[in-house]
Order: C-alpha cells, then sequence, then structure tokens
C-alpha cells in the first residue's frame, strides 16, 4: 500500500517590540527573573491589559509580507487554562477572528521545482513565562509573560518532510526580512509545531493526526517528521490504528517519542476578550504598514542578479539571511566592486564566522572597511596576500584598512625606481639564472622573482617585478 | 433540561474547585434551577441580533511601543506578596508534564 | 462634625474658616464610627494611623478652597486596591493581602487630598445583594438591625447610611452601588460605562464593572463623581472624552424635562409600597414641570437571565487568577502543584462565589456557548436598543432600584433564584452601560425605598440635575436611621 503524507505547521514567532504585548514592561528576557516584569505580567487583581501599537503594525506586516488578507475587523479573545507560567489564567489571543487570513508562501524543493504553502491564518497573542524544574519544586520566571508573538498556522498542503522543512526555511527568511523577529529557534523566537498524518493514496478523508511538539530545529523538524512517516505506515500496514496524541522528537536517538494522548478536545473556554476594545484596520492604516516593509529576499535576488551581475546561486546565497544581505547592500554601497564584495562575504568572511561561530554582528568589520580593503586591491595598493592579513585585522581589531595598511608598511612596492636598482643587485648575483632564462628555461623567472620577493619582504609588486626583470634580462 | 452531576464535576474540574459528595448534589440543583431560568432566553428571537461584547463604541484603544524602565522595587514587593519564592522565582511543587505552556 | 447635618458644602466651609482641622475631623471621625460600627460592621479594616498622618500633611499644606474635597474622610469598598492598605474583596483566598498599587481612583482621591479612614465590607467579589456573602463579617442596615444593607457595596452604604463617613465608593455590576443605596436610604450612583476607570477595581464582569460614589445627597454625590472621573490610559474601556463639572447647574430644576416610567418596573413582584412611592415621585416630578409618560422597556424580563450568564462567565475567567501561585492564600494542604489549585480555590472562595464560577464556566464550555453566553450577549444588544428607543422621545428613564425594601438577615441566603430575581431592575443599567442613580424616594414600614434615575450614556449632568429637583423637594434625605432593631 503506498501511503499519502500531509502536513501542517503552526509556527510561533515572537515579535521584538520594545515593550510587551499588554503591558508596558521591557520585551527582554534572559537576565535576573522576574525583573521585567509588573503587576499586569503577574495578573494582579484589578489590573488591565493596553495593547501594544507596535505588536498590532508588526502584525500587519507579517501578514502583509506573507500574502495575507489583514482583517479589517478583528479583536482579542481569552483562551483558560490553568498553568504557572500563566498568571491570569487566560491568554489573550485572536480566536474568532485573526489579524491575517488565507497567505501563501512559495517554497523551492530540491528537484528544481517550486510550490505555493497556504496559510491559513497569523494571529497575535501574549507568550507565557517559564518554568524551571529541579527536583520536587518548579520555578516560575515571568519575564517572558506577554512577550507579543504572531502565530502562523499552514494549511495541510505540505505532502513531505522535505516540503515542511522548505516551509520553514522560507517562512523564517520571510519573517526575518520584514524586521519584525529575530526568528532563532535557538533562542526560542521561532517555535514549531507539527501535525501529520498519512492515508492510502486515493483515500478521501485524512488519517488521524499526530501532533510533534519541543522541537528545536529544522532539521530536527524534518527527521521527526520522516520518523514519524514511517512509524504511521508500520502501525497502519501491520493493521493497527493511529492514536491522535503529543509526541516529542528524541534528538539522541532520532525517534519520537509520546507525550500525552489527546482524549477528546481541550475546552479552553473562548470569549470576547471584554477589556481591550475591537481593532477595526483601514486601507489608509494597512497601506502605512505595507510602505514600511523592507524590501523581501526574492525582491533582492533579482535586483542583485540584474543590476549587480551576480549569478543566480550568489543571490541566493547573499539573500539566505538579512544580516549578510544588508551588509552586502552596504558594502556595495560603499564603493566595492559588486562581485568581489560577493566573493569576499562568500569567501574570507563566510569562512572566518564559522570557524569563529561568530554572526557578523559580533566581529568588527564594517562594510566601509571591507569596500575600501577590496579597493586596495583591485588599484595595486596591496596584493591579495597581504590582504588576507588586512582582512584579519579589520574583521577581529576594526582598523581602518588603508591607514593600518600604511602604518604597518604594507603597501606594494610598485615604482620602478625603487625596483630597478634590486634587481639589477639580484641578476648581479644571480648569473647562472641569466644563463637559464637565454636556453629558454622560464623556470628562471619565477626563482628570480622570489628571490627579490625575499628581498623585500613579500612587499613588491609582483606583476610590476616580472615586467621589470623581463625588460632587464632581455638587456643582458 | 437538567444538569447531571457528571457536568457538574467536569465543570468543578474546569474550575479547580472540589466539592464534597452532598456539595456536589446541592449544586447540581441548584445549577439546574438557575440554567432553567436561563433557558428562558431561547424565547427571543435573536436572529440576526450582533452579540454585544463591548459596551461603549471604543476601537483601536493602542499604547505606544515604549518600554517602562525595569522596577526592582516593585518586583520585591511582588516577590515579597508570593506564597513561595526562591531566588527571585515564584516557587510552586513540581510541574509533572512537558514543562512549560509555551503558548498554544 | 455630624454628617447628617452637615454636607460637603458645610464640611468644606468649617474646613477653610479652620472652625476645624482635617486632622480633628478625621480624629473625630475614626473615634464616632469605631463606636457605631461596632453595631453595623460596615468596616472591614481602618487606615487610622496614615489616615491622621494624611490629614495632618493636608493641614499643614492648608485646605484649597477651591477644593471643596480638600481634607474629606472617605470610605473606600474593600474590592478596590489601595497600596499598602490591605484589600481582601472580603475573601479568604485574599485574607491579609496588601496590594502593590493604587487603582486609579485611588490615586484620584489622595491627588484631591481625601482621607482614607478604611475599607468597607461587601458580598465576597461583589457577588450578592445582601453583604451576607463576605467572608468575614454581616454587616447590618442602620435602619434596622436585623435587616441586610444590600449588596454588595453594602459596608459602604451602611457607613455612609449611619453617619460614620460622609462619602464611600462602591462599585457597581448589577446593582452593588444602587440597591443598598436604596436599601439604606442613601444616595448612590453608577456612572456610564467608561466614565471611571477600573483600574484597580478587582474584576467581576469586566463588561459591567464601574466605580461610583455613595453618599448622603445627590450634590456631594456629584462633587465626588467630578474627582474619580475621566480617562485614564491604564484603562481602555475608559472614554477619551472630557469631564464636566457635574455640580454646576445641578439646581437648574427639571421644567420641560421628559421622563419615561417603564410598565415592565412597576409589575408582579414589586412591593405595593414600593410601587406607590414610584408613583408618588413621578407626580412629584410633575409638579416639578417635568412629563412623566409610560414607556416599554420589553426585554426586561430576559435581564436577569442574560446578566447571570454574562457576568457570571466573565467572572468564571477573571477569578480563575486566584490560584495560591503568586499572591493570595496558598492552601496548607499540597502534596502537589494540582492540590495548590484546587484546595487553595476550594478553601478560599465562599459558595456563592464557586456557584457564579460554576454557572459561568459551564455558560462558556463546549457546547453550551452558543445556547447560553452568546445568546446572552444577542439579548443584550436587544436591551441596549430597547432604552435607546425610549431616549429617542425622553430624556430620562424612572423606576424603582428594588422590588422590595431590605429583607432581613439570612433570609434569602439560602435560595439563590429569589435573591437573583431582585436584581431584575437594577441589571438592565449595566448591561446597557447606563447611568443610574438610587436616591431616597420613601419608607415602608421604617425602611427606606429607592428610586432610581437611568440616563443616556454621559448624561450623569441630567441625571444630578433630576436627582437634586427632586431631593429639594422633598424630606426622605432628611431622616436619620435609627440604629435599632425593631423588627
Amino acid at each position: 500500500m503506498n501511503f499519502e503524507t500531509t502536513i501542517g505547521l503552526e509556527v510561533h514567532v515572537e515579535l521584538k517590540t520594545k515593550s510587551k504585548m499588554f503591558s508596558p514592561s521591557a520585551n527582554e528576557f534572559g537576565d535576573t527573573p522576574n525583573m521585567n516584569t509588573n503587576v499586569i505580567d503577574w495578573g494582579y487583581p484589578g489590573v488591565l491589559p493596553t495593547v501594544n501599537r507596535g505588536a498590532i503594525e508588526y502584525g500587519m506586516r507579517a501578514a502583509l509580507a506573507l500574502n495575507a488578507t489583514v482583517s479589517k475587523e478583528n479583536h482579542f479573545d481569552r483562551k483558560n487554562y490553568f498553568y504557572p507560567d500563566n498568571p491570569k489564567a487566560y491568554q489573550i489571543t485572536q480566536f474568532e477572528q485573526p489579524i491575517g487570513t488565507k497567505g501563501w508562501v512559495e517554497v523551492h524543493l530540491s528537484d528544481g521545482s517550486t510550490k505555493k504553502i497556504g496559510i491559513e491564518e497569523l494571529h497575535l497573542e501574549e507568550d507565557a513565562g517559564k518554568n524551571t524544574h529541579t527536583g520536587q519544586y518548579s520555578y516560575v520566571d515571568l519575564n517572558r509573560q506577554g512577550t507579543p508573538l504572531i502565530e502562523i498556522v499552514s494549511a495541510p498542503d505540505m505532502h513531505s518532510p522535505e516540503e515542511a522543512y522548505e516551509y520553514m526555511e522560507t517562512l523564517r527568511q520571510i519573517i526575518q526580512f520584514t524586521g519584525v523577529s529575530d526568528v532563532k529557534m535557538e533562542e526560542g523566537s521561532l517555535r514549531v509545531d507539527a501535525n501529520i498524518s498519512i492515508r492510502p493514496v486515493g483515500q478521501k478523508e485524512y488519517g488521524v493526526k499526530t501532533e510533534l511538539k519541543n522541537i528545536n530545529s529544522f532539521s530536527f523538524l524534518r527527521k521527526g517528521l520522516e520518523y514519524e512517516e514511517k512509524r504511521q505506515a508500520q502501525i497502519l500496514l501491520s493493521g493497527g490504528t493511529i492514536r491522535q496524541e503529543t509526541r516529542g522528537f528524541n534528538e539522541n536517538t532520532g525517534e519520537t517519542v509520546l507525550q500525552r494522548v489527546k482524549e477528546g478536545s481541550d475546552d479552553y473556554r473562548y470569549f470576547p476578550e471584554p477589556d481591550i476594545p475591537p481593532l477595526h484596520i483601514d486601507d489608509d492604516w494597512i497601506e502605512k504598514v505595507r510602505a514600511s516593509i523592507p524590501e523581501m529576499p526574492a525582491s533582492r535576488r533579482n535586483r542583485y542578479i540584474n543590476d549587480f551581475g551576480l549569478t543566480a546561486s550568489d543571490a541566493q546565497v547573499l539573500t539566505a539571511n538579512l544580516e549578510m544581505s544588508d551588509f552586502y547592500e552596504a558594502t556595495v554601497a560603499a564603493g566595492a566592486d559588486a562581485k568581489l564584495a560577493s566573493n569576499w562575504l562568500q569567501g574570507e568572511v563566510s569562512a572566518y564566522l564559522n570557524a569563529e561561530h561568530l554572526g557578523l554582528a559580533d566581529t568588527k568589520l564594517t562594510p566601509a572597511h571591507l569596500a575600501t580593503m577590496i579597493s586596495l586591491i583591485t588599484d595595486g595598493t596591496i596584493s591579495s596576500k597581504i590582504a588576507k592579513k588586512v582582512f584579519k585585522e579589520i574583521i577581529t581589531n576594526g582598523s581602518e584598512p588603508k591607514a593600518w595598511v600604511e602604518a604597518k608598511g604594507m603597501v606594494q612596492l610598485s615604482d620602478p625606481a625603487k625596483l630597478l636598482p634590486m634587481i639589477t643587485e639580484v641578476l648581479d648575483n644571480n648569473a647562472q639564472s641569466i644563463e637559464d632564462f637565454k636556453n629558454g628555461k622560464d623556470r628562471a623567472i619565477g626563482f628570480l622573482v622570489g628571490q627579490l620577493m625575499k628581498q623585500t619582504h613579500g612587499q613588491a609588486n609582483p606583476k610590476v617585478v616580472n615586467q621589470l626583470l623581463i625588460g632587464e634580462l632581455k638587456k643582458r | 433540561m437538567a444538569i447531571s452531576k457528571e457536568q457538574v464535576t467536569h465543570v468543578a474540574n474546569l474550575a479547580r474547585l472540589s466539592f464534597t459528595d452532598e456539595e456536589l448534589g446541592q449544586f447540581t440543583d441548584q445549577l439546574s434551577q438557575i440554567t432553567d431560568m436561563f433557558n428562558e432566553l431561547q424565547e427571543v428571537d435573536t436572529t440576526g441580533v450582533a452579540p454585544m461584547t463591548h459596551v461603549v463604541d471604543l476601537v483601536n484603544v493602542l499604547r505606544p511601543d515604549e518600554p517602562a524602565p525595569a522596577n526592582p522595587a516593585e518586583r520585591d514587593a511582588l516577590l515579597h506578596n508570593a506564597p513561595d519564592a526562591q531566588d527571585g522565582y515564584i516557587k510552586v511543587p513540581a510541574i509533572l508534564d512537558n514543562g512549560g505552556t509555551d503558548a498554544e | 462634625m455630624n454628617y447628617f447635618e452637615n454636607d460637603l458644602t458645610a464640611l468644606h466651609q468649617a474646613l477653610v474658616n479652620h472652625d476645624i482641622t482635617s486632622y480633628d475631623l478625621t480624629q473625630q471621625t475614626l473615634a464616632a464610627l469605631k463606636e457605631t460600627d461596632q453595631k453595623v460592621n460596615g468596616f472591614l479594616a481602618l487606615n487610622e494611623e496614615k489616615a491622621l498622618a494624611t490629614a495632618k500633611a493636608i493641614d499643614e499644606k492648608g485646605i484649597d478652597p477651591d477644593n471643596i474635597l480638600a481634607g474629606i474622610p472617605i470610605a473606600i469598598k474593600d474590592n478596590i486596591m489601595t497600596k499598602d492598605l490591605k484589600t481582601t474583596a472580603a475573601s479568604k483566598i485574599l485574607e491579609n493581602f496588601v496590594p502593590v498599587y493604587d487603582a486609579t481612583v485611588m490615586q484620584k482621591l489622595y491627588d484631591k487630598d481625601l482621607v482614607v479612614v478604611g475599607k468597607t465590607n461587601m458580598d465576597e467579589f461583589a457577588m450578592g445583594g445582601s453583604t451576607e456573602n463576605s467572608a468575614f463579617k454581616t454587616t447590618k442596615n442602620p435602619w434596622n438591625l436585623t435587616k441586610v444593607p444590600g449588596g454588595s457595596s453594602g459596608g459602604s452604604a451602611a457607613v455612609v447610611s449611619a453617619g460614620m463617613v460622609p462619602v464611600a465608593l462602591g462599585s457597581d455590576t448589577g446593582g452593588s452601588i444602587r440597591q443598598p443605596a436604596s436599601f439604606t436610604g442613601i444616595v448612590g450612583m453608577k456612572p456610564t460605562y467608561g466614565r471611571v476607570s477600573r483600574w484597580g477595581l478587582i474584576a467581576f464582569g469586566s463588561s459591567l464593572d464601574e466605580i461610583g460614589p455613595m453618599t448622603r445627597s445627590v450634590k456631594d454625590n456629584a462633587a465626588v463623581l467630578n474627582v474619580i472621573a475621566g480617562h485614564d490610559v491604564h484603562d481602555g474601556t475608559t472614554v477619551d472624552q472630557p469631564v464636566p463639572d457635574f455640580t454646576a447647574g445641578i439646581d437648574q430644576g427639571v421644567a420641560g424635562l421628559k421622563i419615561g416610567l417603564p410598565k415592565e418596573y412597576l409589575g408582579e413582584g414589586v412591593q405595593a409600597e414600593v410601587k406607590d412611592a414610584i408613583l408618588a415621585a413621578a407626580d412629584k416630578f410633575r409638579e416639578l414641570g417635568a412629563t412623566v409618560e409610560e414607556v416599554s422597556l420589553p426585554h426586561s424580563q430576559y435581564g436577569v437571565a442574560a446578566y447571570y450568564i454574562i457576568s457570571s462567565s466573565e467572572a468564571s475567567s477573571n477569578l480563575q487568577r486566584f490560584d495560591g501561585i503568586r499572591y493570595g492564600v496558598r492552601t496548607q494542604n499540597a502534596k502537589n502543584l494540582d492540590d495548590v489549585y484546587v484546595n487553595s480555590r476550594t478553601e478560599g472562595f465562599g459558595p456563592e462565589v464557586k456557584r457564579r464560577i460554576m454557572l459561568g464556566m459551564y455558560s462558556l464550555s463546549a457546547g453550551y456557548y452558543d445556547a447560553y453566553f452568546k445568546k446572552a450577549a444577542q439579548v443584550r444588544t436587544l436591551m441596549k436598543q430597547d432604552f435607546e428607543n425610549v431616549f429617542k422621545d425622553y430624556d430620562l428613564i424612572m423606576g424603582p432600584v428594588a422590588p422590595t425594601t431590605a429583607y432581613g438577615i439570612g433570609e434569602d441566603v439560602t435560595d439563590p433564584l429569589t435573591m437573583y430575581a431582585g436584581d431584575v431592575l437594577s441589571v438592565p443599567v449595566n448591561m446597557a452601560g447606563l447611568p443610574g442613580l438610587s436616591l431616597p424616594a420613601g419608607f415602608a414600614k421604617g425602611l427606606p425605598i429607592g428610586m432610581q434615575l437611568i440616563g443616556q450614556p454621559f448624561a450623569e449632568t441630567t441625571i444630578y440635575k433630576a436627582g437634586y429637583a427632586f431631593e429639594q423637594a422633598t424630606t426622605f434625605h432628611q431622616e436619620v436611621p435609627t440604629l435599632g432593631g425593631n423588627d
């Protein structure tokens, strides 16, 4: 029997607003527990939520970037459940009328094809606090409580773990370029839950789905889904039935493990939030937000190819993340040759970042310095060998490349008036090489250039030295 | 439409309340009577009537995205009011399931 | 200073003239109320030390001659958050809870130099109409100590009625200011929803709750509303519009005013004396130059059912935060986290609160939402439309506040349905978000009868004018309670 897989993803994205969704506490966490909290975040008696305009506009921005329709009338609802990290025992979310509906993204698959994946809805809500556990006790930190979130619910349009993986990549990229979130899975600003079911090819109804939760990376998502596809198929093939359950992914074994069997549906007793008047979003507001959306990766790629003459694959690599793309554009804007800037960023810069496990922002490299360094190479001021030293310096210490090169005396020696006496000296001392040259042994030139480079501690411009040397040899 | 004891027990679970058998019986009777009264609403023709969730016609009541500075004194007062706190955390008996709701 | 004989204007004059200092007034007030409250049981906590210190500071600064409330003692219902002053909402789950912040209304009172003398008793979490649902004490009606003072703001009503303080704040979700005002013969205003900030009011029914003043006279009431009203950035449901001076032109009379008297408000279940008092009041208004005509609010009879669904649903959600985790009382009786939740709540809430939580959870739960919560919200729309239709032709609506005068302590407490039915005349105002005033309009067997004046949204000024005209033309408000138990 052949099976068809159906996957739907629910993605939570933390918005990087300055303040929280419904309280003015700073939207920062990770340091002193409960430092960025106030009476609202603690769900004190008598407190009321106030809505962060920034979060609404970030939500609209994400909706528009994902080709969704912004709902002109929407409101918040309460989702009721008790949990220590949920201080009011209700989460303010959007249940009846989310801020965005019916969007889509286009993903590129490894066979070269593209596919549109639908997005059912995007809704705004608040994050919960965080619990940690030691022995008999749990400890609650409410710093994260109230962080604005958008939840993006895909259509059940994905039919393979690869499609799910590519959907996540594309989604992450788009959201990152909108500037509303860092979308870092390792920091929890991007989280994904997956629903997966299989059914015999040709069957109309979906199979029973399992939910995959607490996944820490895109590749674990893919591996977990691959495992789940096989596990479900084995059960069906052996005549069993799939249970509706929540499963986790064990990173060590590569298997999914049962976390909770779902009995019936949860009863969250949703109702419209009486403390928050509804939102009415008119066209003017939508257009204002639309105009504030930075250029998306696809458009940047086109520009790189058409305006900068890059290859499609170069453009792809440079737009993989916003930081790299912005850095590249700034380097070109600072006067660097577009192709060389692309080569440097994909070559030396990426190699350095990978080796040091750093992001661009963690280094002292600036677009202006990189551009200056590239022009020092193109105008012959430094050799590409020296350039490697210069690069090391500007990325680790942030020195201005031109000044540093001059201070260190690393400028290439290209002046014939200075080089000629040295060449004469080298020739005088290497009669054998002159003989070899005259006998047609080109190797001799290499040897002589090497001697000169030695004498100048590598600063002589090899191209100039070569020309002068041949001229002098011919004279002898 | 009388409410059953099972329904009352279900709702009590949702509410994180527990009742003795006697209380449960009493509540079941009372809730049945009260919901009988509620059922009188079914007489009202509400076809096409929008439900009212806000009594004043306000929309788009928004706050600028400006963070308030952290207030360590307020934090101390909040932690002081907690029935149990340790090292700046609110302390509770161990949570035994998956360890967090994140936001669902 | 005797609060039966001196209204705010007189008190203010005495303070400005240095006939008395705020400190002495506060001290006398505290001394007298401690005596009187042994009979009435209106206070849950006194704020003696701080009140005296505040009064002293106000004296030192000088009484502002333009601020009628400077140096005046006030009592606060115990569901309003008072920083550093115990706030319990009369519930065991908040026993000894000390807030870390002040309600917006408190900030406004402090800004105007009022002196908070204490917190008043109430039905637990404002759920009830007799103050018998307090976890801590039973407040008595100053007119007859065997009777309830009404509720849920029964403590605030009783301490004003008994002359212990000149003014108090209450809160009104379905009649909790107006009904106790009616039962104790004082003036109570439930302002328009959105007029007064709810920031710091422990939420019961969020779409219904409103804080309002309880006073001995209409003019005093308007003076207090002047201070507590206004837009608040902390409360997104407050309306951003200027607050008029509610006392300005209060004496302009009712000539030409059109008043509607809903036939549904004098129907079955309304005590004969109450009906007579309201009809007499209608005549009084006619005498004063107003028109009073019968009108209809056809969905009135569904008000109680719709109200109990909506208020209980909202309450069931609002009261979930009382879980013994972050503040309040955590059970001593917990082996695990689930015990913390279940036992803290089961031990901490009284029977009426549990009943409302259960009703609300049920109304919102899967499979019942449409039949209950949504249906009630639709009926609410129709109730509001009823009022809008009447207000096309009329300036005000008048009627009783409650179908009866104060009943005996212990009489109704076992039967929730009878208790809920008593709210039939007061809940429509909350459902429609309108302002409603209760003021003395007669007596039956020595117990006060209250009249309700209902206005259009934000038309408190019209209500106060009519209330003042009626008050000036009658003597009911001049009667003084006996503090006796002549049953």
